[in-house]
């Protein structure tokens, strides 16, 4: 089987080692073109890591105040309807200093993707910890390890999952099989935008090898082992049902 | 005819695809790229254009021809 990267992905040089933002872009880059929207497809970026793919993707995009490319892009999807419109953020966008934007598009049921690249800290910032950071995570402002009895860990999924939304999912950006499924995740959430069905949130768990102090196999092995625990990989809500 | 080629330049060496080729056929080299990376490289006799490799690479460094 022939396999090419996508031409509307032309570049991840200011990606650290191992980065997930890299496969999360070109899998992104893949499905607008299996789907042939790559012309028609607005991306609104956050500002943090994901920042960088603004030089990255032939697409047009826009990045947006941090924490504010959801409402970015919903006013992007009220313009222009006919465009496919898909806001690409971190865990710290979406559920920390974003969280409002997030829980009311997912009220309004807006008719977009949101692909959250869930990595367990604050990335760009340097490490910080985040609401995802698990019990006992050491992180730059956790050095001993993350206090479960003071801080609680949780992500935003849990919450759009129980609105009435689209589609809500969870994939992981780790190995050959990971990544076949976080395709099919994010075909789906176009799939559903593309037949106006609402919402999408699809959160792609992610290893940050920088931040997590880790060699980038072990930072993948800390994903799959470790993240996935709290972070349940599946489908929660697929209101189409097989698209 | 080759099934795999490699764009090495850009390489950076974190040895997603080391890890994960089925086969074996694809590790270090030990040569050190100008950005400082220690890239990799494939034995083609071993390689059966599998495509794990290309999956799993943040870096489009694969492309398999057949």
């Amino acid at each position: 089987m022939k396999l090419k990267a996508p031409e509307s992905v032309f570049s991840s040089a200011s990606f650290c080692p191992g980065c997930g933002h890299g496969l999360a872009g070109r899998l992104i880059g893949e499905v607008a073109e299996e789907l042939g929207i790559e012309h028609k497809l607005v991306t609104v970026v956050d500002v943090a890591c994901c920042s960088f793919h603004i030089d990255y993707w032939k697409f047009d995009t826009i990045m947006a105040a941090h924490g504010r490319d959801i409402p970015t892009a919903v006013g992007v999807k009220h313009v222009r309807p006919d465009s496919a419109v898909m806001a690409y953020m971190g865990d710290g966008a979406a559920y920390a200093i974003g969280m409002a934007e997030t829980i009311h598009a997912a009220l309004r049921n807006d008719n977009i993707c949101v692909f959250v690249i869930n990595n367990s800290v604050f990335g760009m910032t340097g490490g910080q910890m985040a609401p995802t950071s698990l019990p006992g995570e050491r992180t730059a402002t956790s050095p001993k390890g993350k206090d479960p009895a003071r801080y609680g860990t949780m992500s935003g999924l849990e919450l759009v999952k129980q609105m009435d939304v689209a589609y809500v999912a969870r994939g992981e950006l780790i190995g050959s099989s990971g990544m076949v499924r976080a395709k099919t995740l994010i075909r789906k959430a176009f799939t559903h935008q593309l037949n106006g069905d609402g919402f999408s949130l699809v959160e792609l768990l992610s290893p940050c090898p920088t931040n997590l102090n880790l060699p980038p196999v072990k930072a993948k092995a800390f994903v799959h082992d470790e993240m996935t625990k709290y972070f349940p990989l599946g489908e929660f809500v697929d209101k189409g049902g097989n698209v | 005819m080759s099934k795999i080629r490699l764009e090495i330049t850009r390489c950076k060496g974190c040895g997603y695809c080391v890890e994960e080729c089925p086969r074996g056929a694809l590790r270090f080299s030990g040569h050190i790229s100008d950005k400082g990376y220690d890239t990799v490289m494939v034995d083609e006799s071993l390689c059966v254009a599998c495509g794990s490799c290309y999956r799993v690479c943040p870096d489009r460094v694969f492309e398999i021809l057949e």
